[in-house]
């Protein structure tokens, strides 16, 4: 075999790394345990078309049966990467194949709504779609974003507080993403005008609106909830049609206007980002300032404005937290989303799609943890809750390795500075 | 096009970047401005290009004042520029770097890079660059990259194309290419303003040069001026271009490398089975465009390297394997190819820096305890030696010019017992003053009857101080050749060719 790059030998131990835990869960999920119990799949969760109402089988041979599809598709995954070629689809399926093996037997005698736990993890990931987005706009163009988190929660405090008082979701939802661009005006100010470190200000400002809101909370919205938070909640629309398409249909097409933003949101980030001269500009000032300069773009202009519209996305997703949520507010509610969101961004790779698949799985083992938590399963309930964190620290130490960030990542600009 | 400056000033603080610089270039010619490094030719530049604004003066485009702020407005006027430094995106492909700026949208605001692909095929074919449009920059060599900044000044219809120390990154054969296309656009009508402080291609392309000497225009010069004439202009004073090498004798083998293989972290051998031996009182140069290898059996010598194969001894006692300080306490004396990022700690004292390496050693430190006092008596004395230019020896390293940095590094170095200097690229970014004190330093270490492998990758200075070269070539040595020869032989074989 002909000497491998870093990336490939990279891919290479994540191969390793696969098949032998695909081997395990067959051997420990499949073999060792006691058969004689059934789990149960649910796959309608409302009036969708029916393709298959439940499927009940055999906990043990579940278990078994997936284990072997992962262990079969870590084998294709191999011959693929021997033969040079691109092993996404065959490390998906083994991937999914270990997952379920698990599944089946962490439920076994349960019964596990299927479409149910696919929709609470779009839910729980819509956030960190917000939020990694948010990371991708400024990071992209050069400014360092540990911020979102602060931007998440000012989004959800004021569209909370301002839906409380008009009674209006509509409202809670307009202000939402300027609550989120004022924190990262503030992070722009400083970072492009000021040329403060980035990392430092962005924890700082986080600190900043903790501080606020929890003052706030405390002062005025426990002593006056009535008025000040008890803001209405948006309702699921459903699209016509395509609702009822058998699982996917309630998972994607059955969420609230905050959902269907989001999809917005990201297509259009994708497109532009490597599609429109505003995407070509962007990532220019990114990479190389002083280049973008001497071809007559304005950086410290483009940067400033991405990061206000960064603020904004960030802004607009802290609004699930509250009306597209629970209605009311409450103290440090996005609880380290933001910062999962940035851990999503560098698991991603700074790309759009690549980020929002990582959010996705970030939030789908934080909705298997709650799932499991509600059925009761073998493994302790302190464990589960550990399960996104784990998976987050895993997958952006052990799967990612080396990724190169935008190499101005974080560098202020100034003409005549650097080269 | 003619472009004309009329009495540029620009100050940095006390410092005079440009004093009153009055030049005009005619249209179609090759302008060639002179002057070391610091002379203030960059400032100048980037003030016609709008990146840095003048106290005062004014640029004339065709006799007619314009006011250039931005690059924009210089490329609106027609003036173009490759700056030393190349201003390309390295992740973007050759046809996104050249339309940055200036985007053509369609549908949607979708990028249209069709009609960039084919001007850029257009202008590459027309002059023969062979620059597909798209390639991705970073895997683009040096020289080809600056082509794309050529064809990118050439499509924006420059006028006045201004190359910034073009040739300072460039192979002997990538600048003969370059030479020659600098006479075809002049042919074409072009005029060219030629930023350098290489006296041999000045005299071989300039139409006029203008000499800058700290920020002053301090004269003009035809082409047939000789190279000691430019460089008395350039300095200010005679300057001896070659050192003066006396008769020596050269004694037993002190540094013999055999086998040497460098690998990176993923196993590519970036130095391949090298081998070659210097003798004390002898300099033995590795030349070779950077890039090649050189850098890393320079580190390799002082053990910075971490996967290395093979054997290097020094009077017989092998180094590979030993800590970095064991080496240098062999009897190694490094000068780094970086001295600002591996020779020196900025934030440090020159007085600190000067007993870097002996700083917990009597008699500057006793256990735990440190002698400052000590320190700086050393420094003072040090300072006297080696001629270092300073205020004050507690002054930050910083404060010091890169000939005194480079100073106070080869003061550092020598100071031990030394049977080696090992010099990587010693004179790089250095003025005039201080490469012929780095020359003069260095044959005097090998007249004290000590061992010296220079790297470098200046035609002239190998040629200058070697007594044998090995040329290095995608990490193996090509061939060692004596003194005597010819700069166009070794610049040949710099580029890979060897002959039978």
């Amino acid at each position: 075999m002909k000497a491998l790059s870093a990336a490939q030998r990279r891919r290479r131990r994540s191969l390793y790394v696969m098949a032998a835990l695909a081997v395990l869960s067959t051997l420990v999920f499949g073999l060792l345990q006691k058969s004689g119990q059934v789990v149960t799949y649910g796959f309608v969760l409302d009036k969708e078309w029916v393709l298959v109402q439940q499927w009940v089988i055999n906990s043990r041979t579940a278990s078994l049966l997936f284990g072997l599809v992962a262990v079969a598709a870590s084998g294709v995954a191999f011959l693929q990467f021997r033969a040079g070629k691109t092993i996404g689809i065959a490390s998906a399926v083994g991937a999914a194949g270990i997952m379920m093996s698990f599944l089946s037997w962490a439920a076994a005698g349960k019964f596990i709504p299927f479409t149910g736990l696919l929709q609470g993890a779009l839910l729980l990931s819509v956030p960190l779609i917000f939020g990694s987005m948010a990371g991708v706009l400024s990071e992209r163009s050069g400014v360092v974003n540990i911020a979102i988190e602060g931007q998440l929660l000012a989004g959800a405090f004021v569209s909370g507080v301002v839906a409380s008082l008009t009674h209006s979701t509509f409202w809670g939802l307009i202000v939402a993403p300027f609550a989120g661009c004022l924190i990262s005006t503030l992070l722009a100010v400083f970072a492009i005008n000021f040329a403060i470190d980035q990392i430092i200000l962005g924890f700082v400002l986080n600190v900043l609106v903790y501080g606020i809101t929890d003052f706030l909370y405390k002062k005025l919205l426990i002593p006056y909830q009535a008025t000040w938070n008890s803001g209405p909640t948006l309702a699921a629309i459903k699209i016509p049609i395509l609702w009822k398409i058998p699982l996917l249909g309630p998972i994607l097409f059955d969420q609230s206007i905050i959902v269907y933003l989001m999809y917005g949101v990201v297509f259009l980030i994708s497109f532009s980002l490597f599609k429109t001269k505003w995407g070509l500009r962007t990532r220019a000032v990114g990479e190389h300032p002083t280049a973008a300069d001497s071809v007559g773009i304005k950086v410290n202009r483009l940067r400033f404005m991405n990061v206000m519209i960064a603020g904004m996305v960030a802004g607009l997703g802290g609004a699930y937290f509250t009306v597209g949520g629970v209605g009311a507010f409450n103290k440090e509610m996005t609880a380290g989303k933001g910062f999962i969101a940035l851990a999503a961004l560098i698991f991603g790779r700074w790309t759009p799609w690549g980020a929002v698949s990582a959010a996705l799985l970030f939030g789908f083992a934080d909705n298997l943890q709650s799932v499991l938590g509600i059925i009761g399963t073998p493994i302790p309930s302190e464990f589960m809750l550990m399960v996104p964190y784990l998976v987050t620290v895993v997958a952006v130490t052990g799967f990612v390795g080396r990724v190169r960030a935008p190499a101005a990542d974080g560098t202020p600009y100034k003409r005549g500075e650097s080269h | 096009m003619s472009l004309e400056l009329r009495g540029i000033t620009k100050t940095f603080g006390a410092l005079v970047a440009n004093d009153s610089i009055d030049l005009k270039v005619e249209t179609g010619e090759i302008h060639a401005i002179l002057g070391e490094n610091g002379a203030g030719k960059s400032t100048l530049m980037n003030i016609v290009y709008g990146l840095v604004a003048p106290d005062s003066g004014e640029i004339l485009v065709d006799g007619v004042v314009k006011k250039i702020s931005e690059p924009s407005d210089a490329l609106a006027s027609g003036i173009g520029m490759v700056h030393q430094h190349f201003m390309l995106v390295p992740v973007f492909t050759v046809a996104e770097n050249i339309v940055l700026g200036h985007e053509k949208t369609g549908f949607a605001g979708r990028l249209d890079l069709n009609e960039a692909r084919e001007r850029i095929k257009k202008v590459s074919d027309q002059f023969n660059f062979d620059v597909n449009p798209d390639d991705l920059i970073e895997g683009l060599p040096v020289g080809v990259q600056q082509r794309v900044e050529i064809i990118r000044a050439l499509i924006y219809d420059a006028k006045v194309l201004i190359l910034d120390e073009p040739t300072a990154v460039l192979t002997p054969q990538e600048t003969d290419d370059l030479l020659k296309i600098m006479q075809e656009l002049k042919a074409q009508g072009t005029s060219i303003i030629f930023i350098t402080h290489k006296l041999r291609e000045v005299k071989a392309v300039a139409d006029r040069i203008t000499i800058i000497r700290r920020g002053k225009v301090v004269g003009n010069a035809s082409p047939s001026a000789s190279q000691s004439e430019l460089a008395s202009l350039m300095v200010g004073r005679e300057v001896e271009l070659a050192p003066d090498r006396g008769a020596h004798d050269v004694g037993a083998e002190v540094l013999v490398v055999k086998d040497l293989s460098i690998l990176d972290i993923t196993g590519r051998a970036l130095v391949n089975k090298v081998s070659f031996s210097v003798r004390a009182g002898e300099v033995l140069a590795i030349a070779g465009v950077q890039g090649n290898g050189q850098s890393e059996v320079a580190r390799a010598m002082v053990n910075l390297e971490e996967h290395v194969k093979g054997s290097i001894t020094l009077n017989g006692e092998e180094i590979v394997g030993k800590s970095v300080r064991e080496s240098l306490h062999a009897g190694i004396a490094f000068v780094p190819e970086s001295r600002e990022l591996d020779g020196l700690i900025g934030s440090m004292s020159i007085a600190e820096n000067l007993i870097l390496d002996l700083h917990d050693l009597a008699p500057y430190a006793k256990g735990i305890q440190l002698f400052p006092n000590v320190v700086l008596d050393e420094a003072a004395k040090r300072r006297d030696e080696f001629d270092i230019r300073l205020q004050n020896v507690t002054d930050p390293i910083s404060s010091l010019s890169g000939g005194n940095k480079q100073k106070v590094v080869l003061a550092r170095e020598l100071s031990r017992p030394v049977k080696l200097l090992v010099a990587s690229q010693p004179t790089r970014g250095l003025d005039v003053g201080s490469i012929e004190f780095v020359h003069k330093r260095i044959l005097e270490e090998r007249d004290a009857g000590r061992a010296v492998l220079l790297f470098s990758t200046e035609l002239d200075e190998v040629l200058a101080l070697a007594d044998r070269i090995a040329v290095m070539y995608r990490g193996e040595i090509l061939s060692i050749v004596p003194s005597g020869v010819s700069a166009q032989e070794l610049g040949l074989l710099m580029a890979g060719v060897v002959h039978a």
